[in-house]
This record gives C-alpha cells, structure tokens and sequence, in this order.
C-alpha cells in the first residue's frame, strides 16, 4: 500500500463479510461497518484470460485475472488487469497502482461519471 | 390464473440488414399479426425487448413508433431493457399482461439494430452493462467467457475441443434454419484454428454481431381457441437475477439466476428437467451451453461437457439443445434473440420447424442477460 495512492477499497460489513467493490448493502443486508485497503495485502489467482478484441480506449492485449485476496480468513475477489500473461491458476499476485486504466475519452462511459485508476495486478515474484 | 398461450410467431433474417430498428421491428409485428390471425385493433399490450437502439442509433420510443407503424393504437406500449435477455424479460412481462387480466391479447416484438457499428464499439456498448470497477480495467462480456472457460477447463478436466464441438454441433443445426445469420457447417479443426479472441476461446466460441428482430403473440388459452388449434402454452415462467459484479460469484461455474429461474418455471408447471423434450439455451459463448445445460439441471454439475462429447445434445440426442442454430449460428440481436428463443420452441411444438424438426412436446427457453446477470427461463408445451 502506498499512502499517496487512493485505496483499493473494500467494504467490512456488519456480519464480517467483505467485497470490492463496497456496496450501499452487504450481502446480507447490513450496512458497511469499516472499509479495508485490499492493496495491503497478496491475492490468488483463480483465473485468466487475455482479451485481443479490446474496446475503444483499452490497451490490446488485455491480460485480466480474477483473484481472492485472504483477509484475516475472510476471502474478498476482485478483477483486474494483469502486467503480464505469464501467469497460472494458483500463482500470487500483488496490486500495483496505475494512474490511468483505461482512456476515460475513448469509451461510451461519461468520463466524470466515475475514476479511471486502480489496480494492475503483478505476479509477487515480476520485477 | 388461466393459461397463457402463444398463437402466432414470427422473426425476420438474421444477419446484416440494411433496416433500421424500427423497420425491423415493423417486419417482425407484421408477420406474427399474419401469422395469428389478430387484428391490430385486438392488442391490448404491446411491449418491444430492446437494450440499446438509442446508444446504437440514436433512436429511442420505440414501442411508440412501433405501435403507431402496425396500427395498434391505442395499446398500452413499454420498453423492456435487460441487456441479452431483454427478450426473455418481455416474455415474463407479456405472460403477466395477460395471467393478470390486464391484457386479452399481447403482442411482444425483440429487434436490435447493430451491424452498422464497428465490433469494439459493439462490444463497448454492450459492456457498459459492467460495473466501473469492471468497465475502466476494460472487462467485456467475451473476457468474462475467456475467465470461466479456463476455470471450467480446469475445475472439470475437460478438453478443449469439448467447447469447439458446440460450435459445430450449433452450426450444423443452423445449416436448416432459414433465418440464422449462418447456414454453414463449421468443423473442429476450424474452430480450434481460429483466431483468439478471450483465451482460451477462440472467434468461433463467439456468436456474431446481429440485426434481427421476432414477435410473439399471447393471449388466455380460451381465446387462443377461437384462433388456432395449433397453440403453445406458457406452463411454468422464472426470473431472477445473480451479482451485477461478477467476480463476487462464490463459484464463477454456476449461474445462480438460471439455477435461480428454472426452480421457479419447474415448479410453476410441475415438472423437471427430465421433462424436457427440447431446450434453446443462450449460447452467446459455447461456454455458456454447458453452464447452463448443467444449472438447468439437466446434466450433473461439470458434466455439460460430456453430454455434448456424446451428442446427447444433438438434433437427434435425448435432449436436443439449441435446435435454432442457437446465437451462435443464428446470431444475437439482442433484444430479439430471447424472443426466438421462444419462437424456436413455438415451431418445434407446433411441428412447423420445417428441416429441423425434432419429436417434441415440452420445451425449455433459458434467455440471459449480461454475464448471468439476469435470466428468464421459460418451459413451454404443445396444446
């Protein structure tokens, strides 16, 4: 984690629950009680792809994963880019920052109506 | 609650057309008042299955202008929008119009227009559907099928080429339905050569982009007597819907709203998997046939795959599956592939498929939208 950074943050729900990304409800009906900084921590790849037909403004290959971080036992998922396509099932991956995901001009999507950077997710081993 | 029946069906080519969507639209309503036998002046509701024709072609109203075209003022109109299953959504909406009393007679027309836009600006409309979470790492609905084909692969120890064999089995089937956008037979090798598109599913798990439309018409089986003999009835209809963000499924392999949504059609009409003589399942990935063939219960979980290794899913198996072609060979404009779904049991229940005939009594229409994100399932049989 980086404090300059905004957090990759997740929502701690009153039954203990946690998901990224925080909801107004958890998943079974109470109210977020804390949130937690998913990029302190490591997370499992549990499967990927590599995307070549990529929309406007999305870098062509797009390496994505969807990956469960472990969060004091309390299993939380995400998706994100990959760095790299060197990848298997089961490998550990860490969240590194980037400033721009995608062109918030090229897509359909207004460009205020929500942030364009987050999280690429880099094999813990990958310099 | 008195049984609702179709009596009349319809749906135009499949494929590029020069028609805009409310021209599609018109050409499918036309058809289906031809084919039941309805005046105009009979519709009571007139509902139109569409996701985007205003991101698409900057044309919006359309169940207005719809309305208007096929001279069925004054009916009640609405828009039914749920992404790729905004088609099976219009079935449960034109179901409830009558089930309810509120309608004697409802015609439902599913038509998108989307040819006229490049793939990625397709494919970019079609995501906008993501979660930002989602949207801005540049996740589509073929990388959601890339992720869970390789986790099935894996989980289930099935081969590759056990997902290229829907391909050819669906387009083999297309090969007799007039209307598919593809009436060519595709081999394994083809499949398997093609270009990567989400690996590890290549251009031929993928279903084309489509401009199409199709029209049902329902009404209380007691009028559906004064029209035809030859009618279907809606026996057991389900909607429900899983995560909006997909990673939050504890098991990416299952689609909770078609496990969710078939409970609810089977126990509406009493019935099971086993029942089933037929099945149009939303093969918009070859993924997505084994998830849902095993979600629907028909096959045990991780066993979809086998079923299609045996062919016990091909036009003259015990189960056919997606004897249409299916969105992969007939092509999927959105809005309307839910519609022919149904249209496609409609034909086989009636015996008028022509070439693609199967025996069928009892016939199943699972429509999903997003990446299971919202499904309709609905079981149909023969009067």
């Amino acid at each position: 984690m980086t404090d300059e950074h905004p957090p990759m943050e997740a929502a701690v729900y009153g039954d203990g629950s946690i998901t990224y990304p925080p909801h107004p409800r958890g998943p079974d009906g109470s109210e977020a009680e804390s949130t937690i900084d998913l990029s302190d921590y490591n997370a499992e790849i549990i499967t990927w792809t590599t995307s070549t037909a990529t929309p406007p403004g999305v870098r062509a290959p797009n390496h994505l994963a969807i990956v469960e971080f472990d969060v004091d036992g309390e299993p939380v998922r995400a998706i994100g880019q990959l760095t790299t396509d060197d990848v298997a099932i089961g490998d550990r991956v860490e969240a590194v920052y980037v400033d721009e995901l995608r062109d918030p001009d090229a897509g359909i999507r207004e460009p205020d109506s929500q942030a364009w950077d987050g999280y690429r997710l880099r094999p813990v081993d990958d310099e | 609650m008195e049984r609702v029946a179709l009596i009349g069906a319809s749906m135009t080519q499949f494929g590029q057309r020069d028609a805009w969507v409310r021209e599609l639209l018109s050409e499918a309503g036309l058809a289906c008042l031809d084919d039941s036998g309805v005046e105009p002046a009979a519709i009571d509701h007139l509902y139109v299955s569409n996701m985007a024709s205003g991101e698409f072609e900057g044309q919006t109203g359309i169940p207005n202008a719809l309305a208007h075209d096929l001279a069925a003022m004054p009916a009640y109109t609405a828009r039914i929008d749920q992404t790729s299953s905004s088609g099976g959504a219009g079935v449960y909406a034109a179901w409830q119009s009558v089930a309810s009393g509120a309608s004697d007679m409802t015609m439902l027309v599913g038509g998108e227009k989307m040819t006229h836009r490049s793939t990625a600006e397709a494919t970019d409309v079609i995501a906008s559907l993501t979660h930002p979470v989602e949207y801005k790492h540049g996740v589509t609905l073929p990388s959601f099928a890339g992720l869970t084909a390789r986790l099935y692969l894996d989980t289930y120890d099935a081969p590759r080429e056990s997902l290229a064999k829907v391909a050819v089995k669906n387009h083999a089937n297309g090969v007799d339905n007039p209307h598919a956008q593809f009436q060519k037979e595709v081999d394994l090798d083809t499949v398997l050569e093609s270009p990567i598109v989400a690996d590890p599913l290549r251009l031929y798990d993928f279903c084309p982009i489509t401009d199409g439309s199709a029209a049902l018409m329902f009404c209380p089986e007691s009028i559906a007597r004064e029209y035809t003999d030859d009618y279907v009835t809606i026996e057991g209809i389900g909607g429900a819907t899983d995560t909006h963000v997909v990673h939050e499924r504890a098991d990416p392999t299952t689609m909770g709203g078609v496990v969710d949504s078939s409970q609810i059609a089977y126990e509406m009409a009493d019935m099971d998997p086993d029942d089933m003589d037929i099945a149009e399942l939303h093969d918009m990935f070859t993924i997505l046939e084994f998830l849902q063939s095993e979600d629907l219960g028909f096959f045990e979980k991780g066993t979809g795959w086998k079923a299609v290794e045996e062919g016990r899913t091909d036009r003259d198996g015990e189960l056919p599956i997606n004897t249409s072609g299916g969105l992969k060979s007939k092509g999927h404009p959105l809005g309307a592939s839910g519609v022919a779904q149904v249209y496609e049991i409609y034909a086989q229940l009636t015996r008028t498929a022509g070439n693609r005939q199967v025996d069928a009594d009892v016939g199943l229409a699972c429509n999903v939208g997003g990446f299971g994100n919202c499904v309709t399932t609905t079981i149909m049989e023969a009067n």
